[in-house]
């Protein structure tokens, strides 16, 4: 008899509690609505005067973040922050490994400065469940985009962003138009679309860039731009990392723009109500027009704003204080 | 030393023996199997009631790690624990630091096998100068100190021209060029199979034409220069399809396959599981049942573990950036026969994959229990089951997939030239 060792979900603890937070595959359905309930509960406190809970009070929580960010770890800080942790910003842009420092040691290293949390962006895929996997027992890892892998708070937060807007995800179907190859984001936001029971998700772009896999995904696949859009609720548009706006995937960013770069005209396939939604930072010009970017249909602005409270949910359940706790302190 | 092994279950898949039989050994030999020979007074007997007699399992991928590498493991090290696990022959692909391109390389490991006298050790060497691909190695010198055959071991000469004049040359010296393909414009910097656990994973697929291509050149150039040619650690159905198809057609070809290949597919990297990247990637469920029939069916005639020690920091990274590779000794066994029994396969041809099999390919004399063959033998207490673990693994490198499993199977004896090399 063989016995395989049983795959343990590292992000979660023996009660089914968040433990860490890696990726969306491995969570239910009850705990994704869960924490887009909880950010609810912290979206309006931007507008009190005092725009901080005090949750997390005397909990340090490291933004480690090995690869460039501006949105992502500003809405992280600013989430930390208003849950009144103590904030520690490290970038380590030039990697340590090059210094000949593995992740291992770097970890040890600030663990030694006894934080409670690290927010982890890395260029390779796995990078954060290493880290979680080798964390000292009371330390919480937060995925902020490890390589291809995942984003699941960039695709949390565009799930709160399309539940305000689109209400049940049980009618709505969402077109990810882009680069989904390479794209962490485009991962985690099929593997939420799906849990959270989209009717359906559609991935759009050259075949160069849409991965053999998607149809076992259960995603519908087109390269065909107006197709793709064909009456959908959601589009959701990735960026085009400029590396690969000409070589072997693509022959110039220009051909991209007029084949499946979202225009005005492009997007009166999709429903009229259909709103047009982006993990930033734009290209304007290469994957949208800036007549969509700055219209009503763009929701784009309100995506980084729900990200602080999507971040703050995150945050405040892994370290166990829901905003139910607020008045207990 | 003369030896007398009686009450085993005598199994040699060579000669398709599978009854009670005593075996006596002399000289390094064995001279005699069911009736003593006149005259044969033995210096030990071992009483094997209950075990199974075998040839000394040959295997065809050993990295020693020496010399160079000695912090993942060195030839002691592995020659004890090959030995521990029934395997009397041991192949060196010549990625060794430095390269197995000259004479001195080669001698500096024959010596040192010699000395420790437990497993023998052949030695692959070099098709190409420092496996560069760019010009031959000196293949008849390699030879000469005693090289079986040639490989660039996972270094797949991307240029054909250079691949057709190394086959020409290692064929005028009468060597098998073993070729281990991956077309590196497909797979360079790349982890996974396309399948839904590398797209979930983010790991960027290598897909099964990286393979497919280099079998179909290297297939195409055998047939040309009509080279003696060798495909090492076939992942994909397709791949397999291909070399059926050319051994049909009597190209003097062969093939191999890894034993993890045969148990574990994409599925296994859930969760980043570093112990599971390996070169080629693990693929679908329908390329594991084809490798699996391949190797029942004869069209792949080999087993291997594709030994590949690594010291623990070597695995202790995101998965994107830990060395690939298994340790495999302790497991070969064990995998055979759990692959006999989960299939169905005769004892016969699942041993013969890992004896006579591999003996074939690197032209050795070995892999036989029969009267004249070298007294390479291994008893096995079948009964015995045993949990993979880094307690039980001998190999220095503890990177087995397969911790947690339960194998069946424990070698109790292994006799090496008719000396007795390793008792449980």
């Amino acid at each position: 008899m063989t016995v395989a060792p049983e795959s343990t979900n590292l992000q979660l603890d023996q009660n089914g509690r968040l433990r860490h937070f890696l990726d969306i595959n491995g969570l239910t359905r009850e705990l994704l609505t869960g924490i887009l309930d909880t950010a609810e509960g912290f979206a309006g406190l931007h507008e009190r005067a005092v725009k901080k809970a005090p949750l997390l009070r005397g909990k340090t929580i490291i933004n480690l973040f090995f690869e460039p960010s501006t949105r992502t770890r500003t809405t992280f800080e600013l989430a930390a922050m208003r849950l009144s942790a103590d904030v520690l910003n490290i970038d380590v842009q030039v990697s340590s490994t090059t210094k000949g420092e593995s992740l291992l040691d770097t970890l040890r290293n600030l663990e030694a400065m006894h934080c409670d949390m690290f927010v982890v962006r890395h260029g390779s895929s796995g990078a954060a469940h290493f880290i979680a996997r080798h964390v000292a027992p009371g330390v919480s890892v937060i995925n902020g985009g490890d390589g291809r892998h995942a984003h699941p708070t960039q695709a949390l937060l565009d799930m709160f962003t399309i539940r305000r807007y689109k209400g049940a995800f049980e009618n709505l179907s969402v077109a990810i138009v882009g680069d989904i190859s390479h794209s962490r984001v485009a991962r985690s936001q099929i593997a939420a679309l799906k849990l959270l029971g989209a009717r359906e998700v559609r991935a759009v772009g050259p075949a160069t860039l849409l991965p053999g896999a998607l149809p076992q995904m259960g995603v519908n696949v087109y390269t065909d731009l107006d197709d793709g859009l064909r009456d959908v609720d959601v589009v959701i548009m990735l960026r085009l990392q400029r590396e690969r706006m000409s070589g072997p995937v693509l022959p110039s960013s220009n051909e991209y723009f007029q084949v499946w770069g979202l225009t005005e005209e492009r997007l009166a396939r999709a429903h009229p109500e259909a709103i047009v939604m982006h993990p930033g930072p734009l290209n304007r010009g290469v994957e949208i027009s800036s007549e969509v970017a700055d219209s009503k249909r763009s929701v784009i602005l309100e995506q980084v704003s729900f990200g602080i409270a999507v971040r703050m949910a995150v945050m405040s359940m892994v370290l166990g204080r829901g905003p139910e706790a607020q008045d207990a302190d | 030393m003369r030896i007398e092994i009686t009450g085993a279950r005598l199994i040699d898949p060579a000669t398709g023996t599978d009854a009670e039989n005593d075996l006596f050994l002399a000289d390094g030999r064995v001279v005699a199997i069911g009736r003593r020979p006149d005259g044969f007074t033995a210096e030990r007997r071992i009483d094997a009631r209950g075990q199974w007699a075998i040839p000394g399992l040959v295997e065809l991928s050993a990295r020693l790690r020496e010399p160079g590498l000695e912090f993942k493991a060195d030839i002691t090290s592995e020659s004890r624990a090959a030995v521990g696990a029934g395997i009397t022959t041991l192949c060196v692909p010549p990625d060794t630091d430095p390269v197995i391109d000259t004479p001195a390389v080669v001698d500096l490991i024959v010596r040192r096998a010699r000395e420790l006298s437990l497993a023998r050790i052949e030695v692959i060497g070099a098709l190409t100068a420092g496996l560069g691909g760019e010009r031959l190695a000196e293949m008849h010198a390699l030879k000469m100190a005693g090289c079986v055959a040639m490989s660039n071991a996972d270094h797949t000469i991307a240029n054909a021209e250079m691949m057709r004049r190394a086959m020409e040359y290692a064929a005028t010296f009468g060597l098998t060029v073993m070729t281990w393909c991956e077309d590196g414009s497909l797979a360079r910097g790349r982890h996974a199979h396309g399948g839904s656990a590398g797209f979930a994973l983010g790991l960027d697929p290598i897909p099964p034409t990286a393979e497919t291509i280099m079998v179909s050149r290297d297939l195409l150039l055998a047939e040309q220069t009509g080279a003696h040619v060798h495909f090492c650690r076939l992942s994909t159905a397709r791949a397999v399809a291909m070399i059926g198809e050319a051994r049909t057609r009597g190209l003097p070809v062969s093939a191999d396959v890894a034993a993890h290949q045969l148990f574990l597919t994409d599925a296994a990297l859930n969760d980043f599981d570093t112990a599971c990247h390996v070169r080629p990637p693990l693929r679908s469920g329908s390329d594991r049942s084809a490798l699996r029939d391949a190797l029942r069916d004869g069209v792949l005639t080999a087993m291997t573990s594709d030994h590949q020690p690594h010291e623990a920091d070597a695995k202790m990274n995101p998965f994107t950036e830990t060395e690939s590779g298994v340790s495999g000794l302790d497991t070969l066994l064990g995998l055979t026969l759990r692959w006999a029994e989960e299939d169905d396969v005769p004892l016969t041809t699942a041993l013969a994959a890992v004896t006579s099999g591999p003996a074939a390919v690197a032209g050795l004399d070995r892999g036989s229990v029969a009267p004249g063959c070298r007294a390479d033998v291994c008893l096995v207490d079948p009964e015995v089951r045993w949990t993979v673990s880094p307690d039980t693994i001998r190999s220095r490198g503890k990177n087995t997939p397969f911790t947690g499993y339960e194998l069946q199977g424990r070698v109790t004896t292994t006799i090496v030239g008719g000396n007795v090399v390793h008792e449980a």
